[in-house]
């Protein structure tokens, strides 16, 4: 049943994902990445980690996402002024992307063990997820705080508009 | 256990055809209620008193021309009010409507799912509602209708993190994600307002502003937006917007009474010597008048305050609302750790 269940997601994500790459119209890329997100949430509750699937939902389709949408519509960007990349650029990303691909496939091969993937475990839950999160790995935990509040520094500095130019703008 | 799935696949129907009654009749009562506080009349025309009212609004929706502006996105144009209406109706799936009921052999709880994370989902499904009314205001290719989806998405990621860390408060209080806990914890008369009072002042309102209601329905402003986001919606696409909006405003009225007023719990329900199965169908129905109750009060609030400026309804989010949160988050931090200490 699992099996199964587990076929039907990963074979809709893949669809989803082609989707995503293959659309002219960047809204509906978007939407695609939405309905791929979802997918990912189905395939992480599979493996019981609820917690990781409704954060991946409230970060990524909720929160990234609508501000990706928010800047696609206010751009209003269409396959008019999109930028024809020449033939050379596009040879190259098609082989550094087949290099990727080569690298996670060898990585996933060697340690392919179906039974394990598919084995239910309780440390997807917020009770054991936070414990494991604030006694054996305090310190990543801690440090990538930090890092995610020198982005937030980063952005706030970014957006606000230095002294001299209001001054201008309100003379 | 195929017996429980049946069950709760019952369960489920019940909970759908409630919630589109409740959100029909809710439309009646906001005509009444308006009526009332304008020393008008109101609708009594279709029925006595007016109650057929609701039924007469939808068969006019439904036999509206269903028009589409030749410049919109139809796809899109059609699918967003659809999708402003899956996510209005997915979240009544965690709420706990009542307590245990026994049945032909059968013991099972008036909740669809109660899982580990049900706040998490509330939140998550909150944050998927505005993509109804983005998709829908932009697809409509009309400034206006962009104007009104893009306040609206502006106004919901900002009220999110301020409600986010209203209910952190009250998951610190109740030591759980689980609505079902969270309301079992309540037991007693030891209602959450009581002990964070500062958290549900702050949730109240961000629930106004998520359900896009006076005074912060800046998204579909009609003194300077025209309809907002529906400007180009008609017939019944139009009626699924504004049904999804009554849906929202009964399932954040449910959550409400769940968080902070002990859900299906009431004062004194152990003293009354009532039989476990009674002692439910009165929780369920004490629970359904707490929600009828903030369904009262977001209309009443509706016809009492004026409309906020867009300005301001980004200072009250970001500059008093947050940093409240915040302030209060860290008090019960610290009343949790001196409860511990002595």
């Amino acid at each position: 049943m699992l099996n199964y269940i587990f076929y039907i997601l990963g074979g809709l994500s893949v669809i989803t994902a082609i989707m995503v790459i293959s659309f002219r119209n960047p809204i509906y890329s978007v939407l695609s990445l939405i309905a791929t997100f979802f997918l990912i949430s189905g395939q992480y509750l599979l493996m019981n980690a609820q917690f990781l699937s409704i954060v991946n939902i409230i970060v990524y389709a909720g929160a990234i996402m609508v501000l990706f949408l928010f800047v696609l519509m206010l751009l209003n960007l269409n396959n008019i002024n999109e930028p024809l990349k020449p033939i050379k650029l596009k040879t190259i990303g098609v082989i550094s992307a087949g290099i990727l691909l080569l690298t996670f496939l060898s990585a996933l091969t060697s340690m392919y063990n179906n039974e394990q993937v598919l084995q239910l475990s309780d440390i997807g839950l917020v009770k054991n997820l936070g414990r494991l999160l604030f006694t054996e790995y305090v310190v990543p935990f801690e440090v990538s705080s930090i890092l995610f509040i020198a982005a937030m520094v980063g952005s706030v500095l970014i957006g606000k508009r230095n002294k001299e130019e209001k001054e201008v703008e309100n003379a | 256990m195929d017996a429980l799935i049946l069950i709760k696949i019952i369960i489920i129907l019940i909970i759908f055809a409630i919630t589109l009654f409740i959100a029909m009749y809710s439309t009646y009562a906001e005509r009444k209620v308006a009526a009332v506080m304008q020393d008008r009349i109101g609708p009594n025309r279709a029925g006595p008193w007016g109650i057929l009212q609701p039924l007469a609004d939808g068969g006019k929706m439904f036999f509206k021309e269903d028009f589409i502006p030749a410049l919109a996105n139809k796809k899109l144009f059609i699918i967003a009010p659809g999708i402003a209406m899956f996510t209005a109706l997915m979240t009544s799936a965690i709420i706990p409507w009542g307590g245990t009921i026994t049945m032909f052999g059968y013991t099972f709880d008036l909740q669809v799912a109660d899982v580990d994370i049900g706040i998490l989902y509330i939140l998550g499904v909150v944050s998927m509602g505005v993509y109804g009314i983005m998709i829908g205001g932009w697809a409509s290719n009309n400034k206006y209708s962009l104007f009104g989806a893009v306040r609206s998405s502006a106004q919901m990621i900002s009220y999110e993190l301020a409600m986010g860390l209203s209910i952190l408060a009250v998951v610190m209080t109740s030591g759980s994600l689980s609505l079902k806990d969270i309301v079992e914890a309540q037991d007693g008369g030891k209602w959450n307002v009581l002990y964070q009072p500062l958290a549900f002042l702050i949730f109240i309102v961000c629930a106004f502003a998520e359900c896009n209601r006076a005074p912060f329905d800046l998204a579909e402003c009609e003194s300077e937006l025209i309809g907002g986001y529906h400007t180009e919606y008609g017939s019944m696409k139009l009626g699924f917007f504004l049904f999804a909006e009554y849906i929202n405003m009964f399932i954040s009225s449910a959550v409400i009474s769940v968080l902070f007023f002990g859900g299906y719990n009431f004062p004194f329900m152990h003293e009354l010597g009532l039989s476990p199965n009674a002692l439910t169908i009165t929780g369920t129905l004490v629970f359904f008048a707490k929600i009828f109750f903030f369904i009262f009060f977001f209309m009443w609030v509706r016809w009492t305050l004026p409309r906020f400026r867009y300005d301001q309804l980004m200072h009250l989010g970001w500059k008093s609302l947050i940093p409240l949160a915040i302030l209060n988050l860290m008090i019960t931090g610290g009343f949790l750790l001196l409860k511990d200490l002595f």
